[in-house]
């Protein structure tokens, strides 16, 4: 198997992107990386689009990219894993890489949820997990499944409300120094507690925001990373994947995701990394309950011990593991295709140590870090670890 | 903030015609007060929702049994944003129950202040026939 680089990223500004249509909101990733790759468009042989859709009005979209971003010819699909289509996406590519099949593939995460109306975007995020059996007839929201997991997480380890509140602070901390990021202002823990409530216990700063979004990937074999000249690639080093079921009524308890822990275990396994070695991580912190649950899915810390990380700082640059620090999908912004590969821009620019500002650069000593993608409340999970 | 120039679409209305015929007593039950699961006649594996194919052993010799409908909350949430299609809808308390069966139920919990749902909350299931026509299963305190 050959090993994979990451040769080229590139990030649109995330946020309500109303001033351009989602062609046009591609190129600006598109361009970016393949100017960084040293690639033209004529080069790629495959592109995968992670995206989920329906929110914008082309049915087809990494048919009308590609034909915006000059890549008609090249091998196409659209791949969906709700919001961790992005890292979904990235697999497609990397795996037609590794195994040798092709020896440059790029990977497009993108979404444009603002399109429509708020509570259209409510409903069409709400219908997916099983339609039928908890949509239909009970009106279940995104939030209202990440506040499942808050209640019981909360009524069985003491994780408090404030706790959810730290998390917001610190990734509106880190957002604000995010000039790509949807939101860029810091919040209060008081703030964040007297927001509205959106799906009891969670409250609206509780909730990443609905945006639009692209990022973009080059992936290069090994030989074609020296053919190129490429001096700072990032490895990808594994992609650890997992599923949970449609109906949330059948998982075995609510206090984590199962799929993450899976993932994670088989991305570290086949990495070959422990999760004391990981320099820096993006984790799925759609709502602020999701980043606690990821801190102990993941490793970071025991079974119930995420909402001590948080409220300990463990997870700010200069902590034990730092977390999230492009704002994460909190400030960041959740345009949910775009989300694992935004993740992987955020984490190869980490790993390269070319952060600006330098105060949200992590300290690197293995060169090692993690992104962790959950699409739906654990329906899909997808953890890659990336190496310099 | 200046309106931002967009071009309205065309709109497209899609609603799904969604196959019940394998599953039909569990409908037709509700109209009766009823809730039933179905059970694998070949390795006893209790499902709810109801299915007509086993997902364990792959047999689809299925048989229907009634739920006791009796249970205790395992975790719930009070829902204040509602989707576009449930804005004619109070706000609805969602709760997943375990059963005494085994088994465990997402449902709306009624008949009860949101200040006293608790976790651990022992609850039954009821059908109950809406102002639209349909009939749902919900949770009430036992």
């Amino acid at each position: 198997m050959k090993k994979v680089g990451v040769i080229g990223v590139g990030h649109s500004r995330f946020g309500v992107r109303q001033d351009v249509n989602l062609c046009e909101l591609a190129f600006e990733s598109v361009k970016e990386a393949l100017e960084e790759a040293g690639v033209t468009s004529r080069e790629i042989p495959y592109v995968a689009v992670g995206s989920y859709g329906v929110w914008y009005e082309e049915p087809l979209p990494a048919v009308a990219i590609a034909e915006y971003c000059g890549l008609t010819g090249a091998g196409l699909a659209k791949i969906e894993a709700a919001c961790s289509s992005g890292s979904a996406a990235l697999l497609a590519a990397y795996t037609a890489v590794k195994s040798g099949y092709i020896d440059l593939a790029l990977a497009i995460g993108i979404e444009k949820m603002r399109e429509v109306d708020t509570l259209t975007a409510v409903e069409i995020i709400g219908r997916a997990g099983s339609y039928l059996w908890e949509f239909e007839n009970f009106g279940m929201t995104f939030p209202a499944y990440y506040a499942l997991h808050a209640v019981a997480h909360m009524n069985k380890y003491g994780t408090t409300e404030e706790d959810l509140a730290l998390v917001a602070v610190k990734n509106h901390k880190y957002g604000a120094m995010n000039p790509l990021a949807h939101f860029q202002k810091e919040i209060t823990v008081d703030e964040a507690l007297s927001s509205r409530v959106i799906s009891w216990p969670l409250k609206l700063y509780d909730c990443c925001p609905i945006s639009d979004g692209s990022a973009a990937v080059v992936l290069a074999s090994e030989e074609k990373v020296k053919e190129l000249g490429i001096d700072t690639p990032v490895w990808i080093e594994a992609i650890g994947f997992s599923s949970g079921t449609a109906n949330l009524s059948k998982r075995k308890d609510y206090v984590g995701l199962e799929a993450s822990v899976e993932a994670s275990r088989m991305a570290y396994r086949i990495a070959n990394v422990k999760p004391d070695e990981i320099d820096v991580a993006n984790v799925h912190d759609c709502f602020t309950i999701g980043e606690i649950m990821a801190y102990e899915d993941l490793g970071f810390c025991k079974k119930g011990e995420g909402a001590k990380m948080i409220r300990e700082g463990q997870t700010e640059v200069g902590g034990k593991i730092p977390v999230n620090l492009d704002g994460g999908l909190k400030a960041k912004g959740h345009p949910i295709g775009a989300t694992g590969v935004s993740m992987v821009v955020e984490l190869t620019k980490q790993l390269r140590e070319e952060i600006k500002p330098s105060t949200r650069q992590a300290p690197m000593k293995n060169y090692i870090a993690l992104a962790h993608n959950v699409g739906g409340t654990g329906h899909y999970c997808y953890v890659t670890i990336l190496k310099r | 903030m200046s309106e931002i120039p967009t071009l309205r679409s065309r709109k497209l209305e899609i609603l799904y015609n969604i196959p019940i015929s394998k599953t039909l007593k569990f409908w037709q039950g509700l109209r009766e007060g009823k809730i039933y699961a179905t059970k694998c006649k070949k390795c006893g594996k209790l499902y709810f929702p109801p299915v007509a194919d086993c997902a364990e052993c792959y047999s689809s010799d299925m048989e229907w049994v009634e739920l006791s409908g009796e249970g205790y909350i395992e975790t719930f949430t009070h829902v204040n944003v509602k989707p576009a299609s449930f804005q004619s809808e109070p706000d609805y308390t969602v709760a997943i129950a375990k059963l005494k069966e085994g088994i465990r139920v997402l449902a709306w919990l009624t008949d009860i202040k949101p200040e006293n749902v608790k976790v651990g909350l022992k609850v039954k299931l009821f059908t109950e026939v809406r102002h639209d026509g349909r009939v749902i299963y919900k949770f009430k305190p036992a």
